[in-house]
């Protein structure tokens, strides 16, 4: 079987709520099974875009298997809403995701610019992705704004 | 022109390739500026490689560039063409060009070379008799034989004879038979080659020379030449034996003689056979004028070979700035290949020491024979032939004089393979290059000083192997070992999931019959520790490594590239099978094979980029780029494209680009074939194959090459005959000119010679490893890909046509196959929560009539003319 075979019942409840995630108000994103395993998806609620990330369940992500990660859509380096088109992986065990324009390399879970490629980021924005508290209920991927 | 005040004004007389080393080492040396150089060419173009004049008729000016064409630029090297100078005035210090003009010097360097001599034959004034030296020689000689063959009816052959077996004859004959005419070698002595090789040597040559067409006549004078009745150009050689031979054109390369008549004029010393007599300095008798080359006559002679040479303009330069640098006598080794036959001979290869010991390897049937020269115990190297294979020359060469390891010295002689020659460690003063005096200790600083770690670092950092190349596998072996020795590995590896480089993977995949990339890096993916110590895993890839699987996946036909779990490897240009812009729109290119397009489509396309409100551009490769498309867009766009029947245009995937053409011969008055048909086939045909990188290709109906298919991976000229095909060209960063593959090859022998070349390539290429430096990593480079994919020298040529065929009767457009799937047609959602709804941050600006993504600085004041929703007829 590949790991497009994950099944829904291995992930009806998860989430991966921090401890101050009920500050800001839970937005409903989409179904679980509207992403694709490893391959992102964009949100949008109001002006604010994020990118979401639904983890297979494969030993390499160890506990982040099975999981769905949220960061911001908008890509530091080339200032476009384009962090959901980029490739998934993983860096030293730690899942990941690519910027599709310049393939500077970000952690999925803290959100932290792991490879710059030798590029500063565009208009003095921060490195770094904000991330975004997701919690699933009934098969339907909640995200958590501030 | 610099010239501060205490700069001296160095002057060379001569614009040959010594002069040129002399003025590369003055200016890599001279950093303080001391001397101003000023070149006085005869000809009437900056110094070329003359050794390498035979390549001039496949490939032009180009094909014989000597260096860096920058140092013509620098504000310190004047060069004047066709600017002979006619005198010396010693007591005035000046020299006096054919114009008149008196230039006065510091320092003069006599580099005048050699004319060809012309013994004194009967006839050798008529027309159709040449010589062999210069371009406009080799311009006129090839002028002459296409005369001759247009005024033939067709099919009767030119035919042509050489005065002269030794290497310049050799060269010259196969020259002759570059341009299609018949050669016949004339020789005065016993054997072809008679300075460099023995008897046996010579006479393994002939036979590999009779092997490719040309005709061989040794011991044999000629009394005259005589001219044809009718026409009165040379029709007729006579043999001093009665013998005679009908021609059409003579080539004379009987010899050379040096340019000494300035030297003779300001009344320096000559050398018995003449030459500007110098020291080991390479001094004249004038402490003010140095000689250096064939014009140079040192320890008692003067030395035709290029190598010497460059060696004197080492030691002039180093004596002008101050150094006490001297001749080291001349290395006369020489390795040359004429038609393909290899052959080459160092030291001393006639066995002259007392009691040498000769050990002959010979082949009669495979034309091959080597010879050691051995001293008396038959321990120290004193020299060797190599005809048909001079594999072991370049790690030989170096080690003459030095003692052979191991107990049999013919172990040396083996074919590859066939011995176990033991390993030669070089000492450091072994003279590896010796076109540009490289010893083995250089090269093995420039890894453990300079930190090079590759072959193409060491040749920019000491210039070994930058000249003639012949010595490269040394130089590569060397680098390798040093390499080792220091305890740097050269990681093929992809990245941290695979130890493979992506030739490793791709045949691994191939041949474990792998289909997806779970498998593939369960299989052979590197372990990694989990970060959070969850564990050891083989980790899930990255943005390296799976669009190399993808691109392997993909090449071996695997389906839809965004079916399954494949469409999670792939870059987001193949996710969104368009190509993605830095606004986070795409650009959409349908194809057009061969730049042809009717005007109908021509209208759709017209009609949809402004329904879209797309920027278009026309693209290099002869087709339309429309930009701005946002990701819902994409299978609208292409829903009406695919329904004027247009399919993808690839643009977004490291494959086959576009085939551009010229109009060829249904249009144009001087195209010989159907360029337009045959770039349509080739693009139909390799549409959509998956390579290391982008690929692009172009076919010219004619030589006058509109259509810059020699700026190409793969370009197509048409002859009279067929095409000519040649590889490896590409433009961007590093240009390159596509080299000769192949030449008058009928339709079907062109599209198997470029889907084996193809196929090869993608199988062996690095990842985004383009054709040019690939052809260069392969074992023998051109020569090497041209014996795998035309003589089948590695038995995989039906495994790759049958991979080709596989490929053109997989084909099917990936947006069409999009259309008519509902669950692939998913992907093109904006957003997850509202797929329609187009990303709010988007802005633009008009400019030349059309719009293009507003820059920060307009955004924040305003000017922007449209949002994202500038809407659109759909």
């Amino acid at each position: 079987m590949t790991v497009n075979d994950v099944s829904e019942a291995q992930v009806i409840e998860v989430t991966t709520a921090s401890d101050n995630s009920e500050v800001g108000r839970w937005e409903r994103a989409c179904l679980l099974t509207d992403l694709f395993p490893e391959r992102g998806a964009a949100a949008l609620f109001g002006d604010v875009q994020v990118a979401l990330f639904r983890l297979p369940d494969d030993p390499a992500y160890a506990a982040h298997g099975g999981q769905v990660y949220a960061v911001q859509n908008l890509d530091p380096f080339s200032a476009a809403n384009v962090m959901s088109r980029g490739i998934v992986g993983t860096r030293g065990g730690e899942p990941t995701v690519a910027a599709p324009v310049y393939k500077q390399v970000f952690s999925l879970v803290t959100g932290k610019c792991l490879a710059t490629a030798d590029k500063a980021p565009k208009d003095d924005l921060p490195p770094d992705l904000t991330t975004y508290p997701v919690k699933i209920r009934d098969g339907v991927i909640h995200v958590n704004l501030p | 022109m610099v010239n501060s005040g205490d700069s001296q004004h160095l002057v060379v007389i001569g614009g040959g390739m010594v002069a040129q080393r002399l003025v590369e080492a003055l200016r890599a040396r001279d950093d303080a500026g001391r001397y101003h150089v000023t070149v006085f060419a005869e000809e009437p173009r900056a110094p070329y490689d003359r050794v390498g004049l035979t390549r001039w008729f496949a490939e032009g000016p180009e094909g014989i560039a000597l260096g860096d064409a920058s140092l013509w630029a620098d504000p310190h090297v004047t060069l004047h063409t066709d600017r002979k100078i006619e005198s010396i005035d010693r007591e005035a210090k000046t020299v006096t060009d054919r114009l008149g003009n008196v230039h006065p010097y510091d320092e003069l360097v006599l580099a005048t070379g050699s004319s060809a001599a012309m013994p004194p034959i009967p006839g050798n004034d008529l027309p159709g008799v040449f010589v062999y030296r210069t371009i406009d020689d080799v311009a006129a000689l090839r002028g002459w034989v296409e005369e001759k063959r247009r005024s033939y009816p067709a099919g009767k052959p030119v035919r042509g004879a050489v005065i002269g077996g030794g290497l310049l004859g050799l060269e010259a004959a196969g020259a002759l038979t570059a341009l299609d005419a018949q050669a016949t070698v004339i020789e005065f002595g016993t054997h072809l080659m008679g300075v460099q090789v023995d008897l046996g040597g010579g006479q393994a040559l002939k036979r590999l020379i009779n092997g490719k067409g040309i005709g061989v006549r040794a011991e044999t004078a000629t009394s005259q030449m005589r001219p044809h009745k009718r026409t009165g150009h040379v029709g007729r050689l006579d043999f001093a034996d009665g013998g005679r031979l009908d021609v059409d054109v003579v080539v004379v390369a009987t010899g050379v003689r040096p340019r000494d008549e300035l030297a003779r004029a300001a009344g320096l010393p000559i050398g018995e056979r003449g030459g500007a007599v110098v020291d080991l300095s390479c001094r004249t008798e004038d402490p003010n004028i140095w000689a250096v080359g064939e014009v140079a006559c040192i320890e008692g002679r003067c030395i035709g070979l290029v190598a010497p040479g460059n060696t004197m303009a080492e030691v002039v330069v180093d004596r002008l700035l101050g150094g006490l640098a001297e001749f080291p006598g001349a290395d006369t080794a020489t390795k040359l290949k004429l038609s393909g036959v290899d052959v080459a001979s160092f030291g001393d290869a006639h066995a002259r020491t007392e009691d040498a010991v000769e050990v002959v390897w010979a082949d009669p049937v495979a034309g091959v024979y080597k010879k050691l020269v051995l001293s008396d115990d038959a321990r120290t190297l004193l020299g060797g032939v190599f005809v048909g294979d001079a594999g072991p020359y370049a790690s030989l060469r170096p080690m003459l004089g030095a003692e052979l390891p191991g107990d049999d010295p013919s172990a040396f002689l083996l074919p590859e393979g066939g011995g176990g020659a033991p390993n030669l460690e070089l000492p450091d003063d072994a003279n590896v290059c010796s076109c540009n005096s490289v010893s083995a200790g250089t090269i093995r600083g420039a890894v453990t000083e300079h930190e090079c770690t590759d072959v193409p670092g060491v040749k920019a950092c000491t210039r070994a192997g930058t000249t003639c190349g012949a010595c490269l596998p040394l130089v590569k072996k060397l680098v390798d070992t040093e390499l080792e020795r220091a305890g740097i590995e050269v990681s093929t590896a992809l990245c941290e999931h695979f130890d493979m480089s992506r030739a490793q993977l791709f045949d691994a995949v191939r041949v474990a019959d792998l289909h997806s990339f779970s498998d593939i890096v369960g299989r052979f993916g590197r372990e990694t520790v989990a970060a959070d110590g969850g564990g050891v895993a083989k980790g899930r890839g990255c943005d390296i490594c799976k669009p190399v699987v993808a691109s392997i996946l993909a090449s071996l036909g695997n389906g839809h590239i965004l079916a399954g779990e494949q469409s999670t490897l792939q870059d987001t240009n193949d996710h969104m099978l368009a190509n993605l812009q830095k606004d986070g729109t795409y650009s959409v290119v349908p194809r057009m094979p061969g730049g042809e397009v009717t005007p109908e489509r021509l209208i759709v396309v017209g009609q949809v980029a402004k329904d879209f409100g797309l920027y278009t551009k026309i693209t290099g490769g002869q087709r339309i780029d429309m930009f701005g498309a946002r990701v819902e867009q994409l299978p609208e766009i292409w829903r009406r494209l695919v329904d004027a029947g247009f399919e993808s245009g690839h643009a977004y995937g490291k494959s086959l680009r576009t085939v551009k053409s010229c109009v060829g011969s249904t249009w144009c008055r001087y195209g010989v074939q159907d360029s337009v048909g045959m770039a349509v086939e080739l693009e139909l045909r390799y549409r959509g194959l998956r390579s290391p990188h982008k690929l692009k290709m172009g076919v010219s109906g004619c030589a006058r090459e509109c259509a810059e298919a020699r700026g190409k991976d793969v370009g197509v000229i048409a002859t009279d005959k067929g095409w000519n095909i040649y590889v490896g060209g590409n433009g961007g960063q590093t240009p390159r000119h596509a080299k000769l593959l192949a030449e008058d090859l009928t339709s079907e022998e062109l599209l198997r010679t470029i889907d084996r070349f193809l196929m090869y390539y993608v199988r062996t290429a690095d990842r985004l490893q383009r054709t040019a430096p690939w052809i260069e990593e392969v074992d023998g480079g051109l020569d090497g890909v041209r014996e795998v994919i035309m003589e089948d020298s590695l038995g995989i040529c039906a495994d790759l046509d049958a991979a080709m065929a596989r490929h053109v009767e997989n084909y099917e457009d990936e947006w069409k196959a999009v259309l008519e799937d509902p669950e692939k047609l998913r992907r093109f959602s904006s957003f997850v929560n509202a797929p329609k709804d187009a990303d709010p941050s988007l802005a633009y600006v008009e400019e030349r009539g059309q719009r293009r993504p507003a820059t920060t600085e307009e955004r924040a004041s305003g000017v922007v003319i449209a949002g994202p929703k500038l809407e659109v007829r759909a």
